[in-house]
């Protein structure tokens, strides 16, 4: 198969990879996909509580270039959005942009749904501090 | 600096030897007579030239030159065989016995049959390392088997069958046995008297030859296996496989089974040696890399290794300008689905998406094996450095204790 080549330019310099250390805080972390499936992929986005705007972003990814590609892209989109604009992304931007085709259309579902589990994991963390105080 | 890009996927296809080519460009020029004209000297150069490739086949796996049916390629081959002889032998029985891990040209051929309720079909487990166990197969024989198919060794990782068992106790019970023998031939020693096989198919492009061009062999005497015809036309190959022969392929094909015979013995110590380099200095520059299929029991060119955390189409996206090879990986195919060779073995479907398969072929030498071993050790890292489950596994995470999102 014959990769496009923001897909491979994705994968060759690939933007924000890693991990936050466990010590920072206003980190929120999705972890979606499956060994099995071939596909894993792990994204965290440092987010300022104040703002709620995403400051930074990092990912891991178990998977095809395009899956790698699709996370890498992601850490790029959302950094400078706030929360809730970062929650509209659709995976159907991530396509346009890598142009992926059809089957690789489910990297760019697993990519949205990244972000989707970040951002929930950021707010159940916000909702346990409240409780807390 | 830029190196010429190595070729080291020798089970899916294998470069034309030159010296093949050498002996098939007449056939592609001056001698163009049809094998089957029986009547003038153009027929009578091609049909020389075929019977000579048919020796040259014949010879290498102990047949009788009349024994040999040329086909397009293996596909049609194991096609021809396990359709002609379920149908031919009806009124016989109609049970098969195969192995899950058989080539799709076998498996897809054996539910054709099922669907159109022409065969009952067994289809054997095989053991971790991709062996059938010959007790399973005597336990499958029923009175209606009339064919067992097994392949010689396995494409995808190099596992061989204890065909001269299976053939020893087909014969015993007068069940026919065929043999897909395409990665084989050539590779190993292959002899169809001595492994009792009936049927047994053959590829040209998988020992040097063109592509195209393959055979099918079937057993003259002792028993005299009979077959339907698939192709129908001129009654060419004893009438088992109408069709104007592709003389120069035949010659090719020829020449092709000669040199392998001549070479097979040392060609397949050498490959032995490098297949231990590679996985020696894989394996010392790398940790979690796991061998699929049989340590010793295998065919000489053949490795595939897990490389755990790092998915294969990925792992082959950061070498394939320098080195081809292939992987079991869900994304290298068109289902989407992992390798069922694999996932066949008991091997996770997360280390199937995580499997390598490098074949070493004739024209490999060692400064291939040293490149590919620091190539392949370099990408490995890089790609672990950016999985997130490598990050988890080096903290004590146990990934199968996971919650996986899916």
């Amino acid at each position: 198969m014959a990769y496009t080549e923001r897909v491979i330019e994705h994968y060759e310099r690939p933007r924000n990879v890693g991990s936050f250390g466990s010590e920072e805080a206003h980190v929120g972390t999705g972890v979606v996909g499956a060994p099995e499936c071939g596909d894993v992929m792990k994204l965290q986005l440092k987010i300022n509580p104040q703002t709620e705007v995403i400051e930074d972003a990092k990912f891991k990814t178990f998977g095809c270039g395009s899956a790698i590609a699709s996370s890498s892209y992601v850490t790029e989109l959302v950094k400078g959005k706030t929360v809730a604009e970062a929650g509209e992304i659709k995976n159907t931007q991530i396509v346009e942009e890598l142009a992926l085709p059809p089957v690789k259309i489910h990297c760019s579902v697993l990519a949205e749904d990244a972000i989707k589990a970040a951002v929930a994991d950021w707010r159940g963390q916000g909702t346990t501090k409240k409780d807390a105080a | 600096m830029e190196r010429d890009p190595i070729y080291m996927d020798n089970q899916a296809t294998t470069p034309v030897d030159p010296r093949v080519i050498e002996a098939m460009v007449p056939f592609l020029g001056e001698i163009y007579g049809n094998a089957a004209s029986r009547n003038h000297a153009f027929g009578w150069a091609a049909e020389e030239a075929v019977d000579r490739g048919r020796s040259q086949i014949a010879d290498l796996v102990g047949a009788r030159p009349k024994e040999i049916i040329f086909t397009s390629g293996a596909t049609e081959s194991d096609n021809l065989a396990i359709k002609g002889v379920a149908e031919f032998y009806a009124d016989r029985g109609n049970h098969i016995i195969t192995a899950v891990t058989e080539h799709k040209a076998v498996l897809d051929t054996c539910q054709a049959l099922e669907r159109a309720n022409i065969a009952e079909v067994t289809y054997l487990p095989v053991d971790q390392y991709g062996r059938v166990d010959v007790d399973d197969v005597k336990k499958a024989i029923r009175d209606e088997t009339i064919l067992i198919s097994l392949m010689y060794a396995n494409n995808e990782i190099g596992t061989l069958h204890p065909i001269r068992e299976i053939g020893k106790l087909t014969k015993e019970r007068g069940i026919l046995f065929h043999c897909d023998a395409t990665q084989g031939v050539g590779k190993i020693p292959v002899n169809v008297d001595e492994d009792s096989i009936d049927l047994m198919s053959m590829s040209a492009h998988k020992m040097y030859g063109p592509k195209g061009c393959g055979a099918l062999y079937v057993r003259s005497r002792g028993p005299r296996v009979r077959l339907r015809a698939q192709m129908h036309g001129g009654g060419h190959e004893r009438g088992m496989r109408s069709g104007t022969l592709n003389v120069a392929g035949i010659v090719g094909f020829g020449k092709a089974c000669e040199l392998c015979g001549q070479e097979l013995e040392a060609e397949a110590g050498r490959l032995i040696a490098l297949r231990q380099k590679l996985y020696n200095g894989l394996t010392e520059n790398l940790e979690d890399v796991y061998l699929n299929g049989h340590p010793t029991e295998r065919i000489p060119g053949n490795l595939n290794l897990s490389f755990s955390y790092v998915e294969g189409e990925s792992f082959l996206m950061g070498l394939n300008r320098e080195i081809a090879l292939s992987s079991g990986s869900a994304c290298t195919s068109a289902t989407l689905e992992p390798s069922y060779v694999l996932k066949a073995l008991g091997v996770g479907e997360e280390l199937a998406h995580t499997s390598i398969r490098f074949g070493l072929g004739r024209f490999n030498t060692e400064e291939d094996v040293d490149y590919v071993v620091k190539r392949v050790s370099e990408v490995v890292i890089r790609l672990r450095e950016m999985s997130p489950l490598y990050e988890m596994a080096k903290a004590g995470i146990d990934l199968k204790s996971v919650q996986w999102k899916t």
